[in-house]
């Protein structure tokens, strides 16, 4: 067996995800008990008709397929079309989909920066997280310190991350409790009047989408 | 503010501030392929009606404060998947338990054990 | 009769076992309704398999920090929203 059998990304380098991390140990250590677990349900799965290998393989391929350019597009769309800017802080889902990204049945809030407001998002009790926009979260928005944290201290958790706020910039957190996703849509930095809608997408981080960040020129 | 109030379980954490939590760490990862597929499995199963996001979630929260500790997230995932499909109907724990040894029978890593795609 | 966005509300201060999405840090706290997100499936019937239940009504409540931690909070006029079910609100001018 090759070291890992990602078999849609065989592109990559050995060992190494598309976004040059390294992967979590698994096809080379001991099966664990959990691994195993895994690869139990999901034959029976299959073998019950509930689902096929194909399927499996297929919703890999489209978790594999978001990332955070795609939120990127979606702010990058917002800076350069006021009408869209309008639709997209009306109804984040709508006009997601507008843009031919897969919203599924994701409830998508947009929230918008501004010089009076600075919006942070956090999810207390679990991990949401508008992965249709960004992809799956990293591992510090699933951990207790940032879970915890973000909504008592934003300003200390915001600094961390080396982001310290204008005096007199008010801080918004989002505690996505319930059935709701959010979307930070920054503020456009300064001197990017002359980039269009590709260039502008290119300065637009996740970090900046969760708002523990503010994209930079 | 404390973490053991009674009735307030380890998932709820919102305001627990600085102790026990600490500073971020900001160190990532990327996902193996089981958890992709776990996750997978998750996605497919609600959407098919067996169980739902809420369901997921009741059996993570109802967990010991030992397995957040000590086990990974997908870790937790995948218990909680296997599960709700148990209440579901969809296999028992005795199906599930005899595919996990002809699972482990195959070899000895996750390669040589998963036939999948 | 569903609640008016702007309109005060405390959430019960409950402690029950079992799957809720009301966060324990926000119990017994007094918010604004931000917005009504309309009907849907009910966490706490669903969580159980109960697929079957009435939808319920969630609405997005505002905090102010203050609010909710007092003399604790990092900035009182910093601000905090989160979704809640209906069967966890009250008017805050009910008797507590």
């Amino acid at each position: 067996m090759p070291p890992h059998d990602h078999h849609d990304h065989d592109h990559h380098h050995e060992g190494m995800s598309p976004s040059g991390h390294p992967y979590r140990p698994d096809q080379d250590a001991p099966l664990s008990y959990f691994q195993r677990m895994e690869i139990a349900v999901r034959e029976l799965l299959v073998e019950k008709g509930v689902t096929s290998e194909a399927e499996i393989a297929e919703q890999v391929a489209a978790m594999d397929a978001r990332s955070p350019a795609l939120g990127a597009a979606v702010v990058a769309r917002a800076w350069t079309d006021p009408e869209f800017k309008a639709r997209l802080l009306a109804d984040g889902s709508a006009a997601c989909a507008e843009m031919g990204v897969p919203v599924e049945a994701m409830k998508l809030i947009v929230v918008e920066n501004t010089p009076e407001t600075h919006n942070v998002v956090v999810c207390t009790l679990c991990s949401c997280y508008p992965r249709n926009l960004l992809g799956l979260p990293p591992d510090w928005y699933k951990q207790r310190a940032y879970r915890s944290r973000t909504v008592i201290e934003p300003r200390k958790v915001l600094a961390e991350f080396g982001l310290t706020l204008p005096e007199g910039t008010d801080v918004q957190v989002h505690d996505s409790t319930a059935d709701m996703r959010y979307l930070v849509l920054p503020m456009r930095p300064a001197g990017t009047e002359d980039m269009d809608e590709a260039a502008l997408a290119a300065l637009v981080g996740r970090d900046a989408m969760i708002g523990v960040a503010v994209p930079t020129a | 503010m404390n973490a053991n109030e009674p009735g307030r379980r380890w998932h709820d954490m919102g305001g627990l501030g600085d102790d026990p939590a600490g500073a971020i760490d900001r160190e990532s990862h990327d996902y193996a392929l089981w958890e992709k597929r776990v996750d997978a499995l998750m996605v497919l199963a609600s959407s098919k009606g067996y169980f739902t996001v809420d369901g997921l979630r009741r059996v993570l929260e109802d967990m010991p404060r030992e397995a957040f500790e000590t086990q990974s997230y997908y870790e937790r995932w995948v218990q909680s998947v296997t599960q709700n499909l148990m209440e579901a109907g969809v296999f028992t724990p005795g199906e599930l338990g005899v595919k996990m040894e002809e699972v482990a029978a195959r070899g000895e890593t996750y390669g040589e054990c998963s036939l999948g795609d | 009769m569903p609640y008016q966005v702007g309109e005060a509300v405390r959430l019960l201060p409950l402690a029950p076992p079992g799957h809720v999405r009301t966060p324990w840090y926000l119990r017994g706290k007094i918010g604004v309704i931000e917005r009504d997100l309309g009907e849907t499936g009910d966490p706490e019937a669903l969580a159980y398999g109960r697929t079957d239940a009435p939808p319920r009504r969630l609405y997005r409540v505002r905090f102010s920090m203050d609010a909710i931690w007092g003399a604790a909070a990092e900035r009182p006029e910093d601000r905090l929203d989160a979704e809640i079910f209906d069967n966890w609100l009250e008017p805050a001018d009910a008797p507590a």
